[in-house]
């Protein structure tokens, strides 16, 4: 059932000092509001909870892509369309254009947001696992200044975020140099186009000889948050890649996650489907 | 109720400058059809999921169920309304027409628009691409072969 507006206001504040000082002055009474794709869809339903909500749609100082010497940093207002349009990203950071590709369908990807994928905390978004991939850390504001939060420490649990009332995702900082990684991102849904995952696997690992110098796995809806599965990682770094290693990583694996049966899939098909999503990544390496 | 909040929001809507009025959260998609009678803007599901709503703003295609009125101060919009020039259809209008593109026609605004668009990027996409750039409009009448069919002829006009 449609929601009751009048329960409810959208702001919009002048610039990001005032957004940041609305939150400060009243902590927990605010919550932020990007692309709306997620909290329309919740408003239209009659589960969005009333209140007041701050836009930031309009606040440039989030927007935009900057291309360092050892990072590349996204503002969180970055939308999928720019993430695939940045050659910088399909270059360095190729798992997250494929992330933004397959999450929705073009006019979702106008207007969805990076920030907001994070901060949405969904564990089965698809952006996250891809984010870990490229050792991603995240730029926090708030009036009293600038906190970096690595990412695989950024969510605590199940809609539980490493983030003060009175912050704000300000941007999301990715790794360069891994684009001589062997590389890997696989979505299973109902079917490619708009569905949201049953789950979602990244992968990326750096070989020479038959050696594994370094690795990065991720996976989104098998646990309360998105995970890197270090564990399923130690198996195989410093390792050759050979059966016994691939044996004991996805063995490792099932250690790393904790997949629930709900509306889209089974515990016992998630945890089947990813040590195979695993098994085929590490077979190719 | 006389406190709930109330924004008047400037905007160019098929080129023509309006005001728009309404809670900072009503749909963009009611506010078209309600305020402007531009009720060739489709609601279908109403969460993001068919683009029965797709309209452009400043050229990019949108589900207009999911925009709030706030967002589009000082932006172009785009509906289905504003895609022929005068009496003179746009190509993909012409080509949904020729090829049999439409039927209920309830998905046509929002496939045009979405197509429109595409066109706009890539002037000459591929089978897949045209897939792809309307995998957000859903259709459930003429099982997608026509439409695909439609836009691949409007690029050759």
């Amino acid at each position: 059932m449609r929601s009751f507006l009048p329960a409810f206001d959208l702001h919009e504040p002048a610039d990001l000092p005032d957004a940041l000082g609305i939150l400060a002055r009243e902590p927990g009474q605010w919550r932020p509001f990007a692309g709306g794709t997620d909290l329309m869809v919740l408003l239209e339903a009659g589960k969005l909870p009333p209140g007041r909500y701050l836009s930031l749609w309009h606040l440039e100082p989030l927007r935009g892509i900057t291309v360092g010497d050892d990072e590349i940093v996204l503002g969180a207002l970055t939308t999928y369309t720019e993430v695939m349009e940045s050659a910088a990203l399909r270059s360095e950071c190729p798992l997250l254009c494929r992330a933004a590709a397959e999450t929705g369908g073009v006019a979702t990807q106008n207007r969805g947001t990076i920030g907001g994928n994070i901060a949405n905390a969904s564990p089965a978004a698809d952006t996250p696992p891809a984010l870990l991939i490229y050792d991603a850390m995240v730029d926090l504001v708030s009036v009293r200044g600038v906190r970096r939060v690595p990412y695989d420490r950024f969510h605590l649990g199940y809609k539980q975020m490493d983030m003060a009332r009175d912050e704000l995702i300000q941007a999301v900082r990715v790794r360069r140099g891994r684009s001589n990684w062997l590389q890997s991102w696989r979505k299973v849904g109902t079917r490619r186009a708009q569905a949201i995952s049953k789950l979602c696997f990244a992968g990326a690992l750096e070989a020479s000889g038959d050696i594994v110098h370094d690795v990065r796995i991720a996976f989104g809806s098998v646990a309360p948050t998105v995970v890197r599965a270090a564990q399923a990682e130690a198996a195989v770094r410093g390792r050759p890649l050979d059966g016994d290693t691939i044996a004991a990583s996805t063995a490792a694996l099932a250690r790393d996650i904790s997949p629930i049966d709900d509306l889209r899939s089974t515990a016992s098909y998630r945890l089947r489907v990813a040590q195979n999503l695993l098994q085929q990544f590490l077979s190719n390496g | 109720m006389s406190d709930a909040p109330q924004v008047s929001v400037e905007c160019q809507v098929n080129g023509s400058t309006v005001v728009l009025r309404g809670h900072p959260m009503d749909r963009l998609l009611a506010v078209l059809r309600l305020q402007l009678g531009l009720t060739g803007t489709k609601e279908g599901c109403g969460e993001g999921e068919c683009g029965a709503c797709s309209v452009l703003i400043d050229g990019k295609l949108v589900n207009s169920c999911l925009v709030p009125l706030l967002h589009v101060r000082h932006t172009s919009i785009t509906t289905i309304e504003g895609i022929a020039t005068g009496d003179r259809l746009h190509a993909v209008q012409e080509a949904f027409i020729a090829h049999g593109g439409a039927q209920c026609g309830i998905c046509t605004p929002g496939m045009v628009l979405a197509a429109v668009s595409l066109l706009a990027r890539n002037p000459e996409p591929s089978l897949d691409d045209v897939r792809t750039a309307l995998a957000g409009n859903l259709c459930r009448c003429t099982g997608y072969m026509r439409i695909f069919t439609s836009v691949l002829q409007a690029c050759r006009q």
